[in-house]
């Protein structure tokens, strides 16, 4: 009979305490900077896009809401000539930042994304398509991998020894 | 002329207060579980109220194959009208009452138990298990707990002297009952919310073992009547217990009425508080407790009242 009493004025002592709940629209809550949520691409530090259409992302997506269509400039890079992401279906997994070979595909903590037409949640290149590096500032997939690209021959990227003249190794 | 002002007053003060209870009771339990609770819609959220109303004026009324209709139908509107009539009797202040009856208590818990018609055939009609064993279950919690409402309170008959709810208010002029009555108005109080079935007595509704017992098949404007006449027989219970026990308009300064309503919200409070802290009971918990301690004691109380009055007034 007293545990009663006292449960009712532990509870009722509640009444004072701090409140839990966050006030959304006005009172913001903390984003860590790995939450995982709206998904973005990123560009070179040099404006380039980042993406090379190897399809890993679109090939990891446990939902399959990414969709693209690889294409090459006349300078030999490999881009998407569209990247579809379907954020209706989208469950922000994260896999496909991880499988993405050049740091392209991102997730960001910005989760404000809803809409009223369902359609509009169908997000194009240009909607993805961000203007900095995002997470790896000073990271450029061209200038460090050995893919040969126009103004860039073979043994010219970062770190890179210029190719061996095998004939040069004979006796 | 002047009973008709009262009654429509008593109406419309009534059923907003009614509505207004889901509000408080929502806030009320957001608070105390550190929470805000609804407080977006209007100033506090108030309009909180008229949303809920609309959005239940507007879900659909639907009655199942199986139902027996005239007593599906029949069943919600008991539960409002006795909880209603009941007030009917309550004084509020002094001559601030519908009907002034010599038997008022008496007539106050009539209609108190005609409310476990209202559940019992709410069950029985819906012809589906979960409504069916929470109209039992009300059927057998409501009987055993009325056994003892009416004998908690003879112990307040006995020192009035009277029936009549404005006599009984008046004999409290020197000392409010719950003093010399405390052991009855923890036993009225218990079996109050044993009587509106409300946490920690809602075995009736037990929404974790029943879906939603007696009213699961119910929807639209037939549920809204069973929330409604759970909020007026709260309503009802509370100011039962201050008419009875916490000398009903009676108090200094403030107007009668203003007196009335201010006890009985804190009542209504207090109903919440518990809501938002007391587990339910088991079932034989429930039963046991009721016919093996409370029946005991409420005669234990009779008993003394009447002997210590005799020998106080030869």
């Amino acid at each position: 009979m007293l545990s009663v009493f006292k449960t009712l004025w532990l509870v009722f002592l509640h009444l004072f305490r701090k409140r839990i709940t966050v006030q959304y629209p006005e009172q913001r809550p903390y984003m860590p900077p790995r939450f995982r949520a709206r998904i973005i691409l990123s560009r070179d530090p040099d404006g380039g896009e980042r993406c090379v259409a190897c399809y890993l992302c679109s090939a990891v997506c446990p939902v399959s809401c990414i969709a693209l269509q690889a294409a090459e400039d006349e300078t030999g890079r490999r881009y998407p000539e569209f990247f579809r992401i379907n954020f209706s279906r989208c469950i922000f997994c994260g896999f496909c930042e991880e499988a993405c070979p050049t740091y392209a595909i991102q997730l960001t903590p910005d989760f404000e994304m809803s809409e009223y037409d369902r359609q509009k949640l169908v997000y194009e290149k240009e909607d993805l398509l961000i203007s900095g590096c995002g997470k790896y500032p000073g990271y450029n997939y061209w200038r460090v991998a050995g893919v040969k690209i126009g103004g860039k021959d073979t043994g010219q990227a970062e770190n890179e020894e210029p190719p061996v003249d095998l004939r040069g190794l004979m006796p | 002329m002047r009973e008709i002002c009262i009654i429509v007053v008593l109406l419309v003060g009534v059923l907003t207060l009614a509505a207004a209870l889901i509000w408080v009771e929502r806030r009320l339990l957001a608070m105390w579980q550190d929470r805000w609770g609804p407080n977006r819609l209007g100033p506090l959220g108030l309009l909180q109220i008229v949303a809920d109303m609309l959005k239940i004026f507007t879900k659909e009324d639907w009655i199942p194959d199986f139902a027996d209709k005239p007593v599906f139908v029949v069943a919600p509107a008991i539960i409002v009208v006795a909880a209603l009539l009941a007030l009917g009797v309550v004084a509020f202040g002094p001559g601030l009452v519908v009907a002034d009856l010599n038997i008022g208590l008496l007539f106050v818990l009539a209609m108190t138990a005609m409310g476990v018609y209202s559940i019992a055939l709410a069950g029985w009609a819906s012809n589906s298990k979960y409504p069916l064993l929470g109209g039992m279950r009300s059927a057998a919690q409501l009987l055993s707990y009325e056994v003892f409402m009416g004998l908690s309170v003879m112990g307040v008959v006995l020192m009035a002297g009277s029936f009549n709810l404005t006599r009984i208010v008046e004999a409290q002029r020197h000392m409010w009952f719950c003093v010399p009555q405390a052991a009855g108005l923890l036993l009225f109080f218990i079996a109050g919310i044993a009587e509106t079935h409300r946490l920690p007595f809602d075995l009736p509704e037990a929404e974790n073992e029943l879906v939603a017992g007696y009213h699961s098949e119910y929807s639209g404007l037939k549920f809204a009547m069973f929330l409604l006449g759970e909020y007026v027989a709260i309503v009802v219970i509370c100011s039962l217990t201050v008419t009875l026990f916490f000398g009903g308009w009676l108090g200094p300064v403030l107007p009668p009425l203003a007196w009335f309503v201010l006890k009985t919200l804190l009542l209504i409070c207090l109903f919440i508080l518990m809501r938002g802290s007391l587990p339910r009971l088991r079932y034989d918990q429930l039963m046991s407790f009721g016919w093996k301690v409370m029946l005991p004691l409420a005669l234990l109380n009779v008993v003394a009242t009447g002997g210590v009055l005799l020998l106080v007034r030869g």
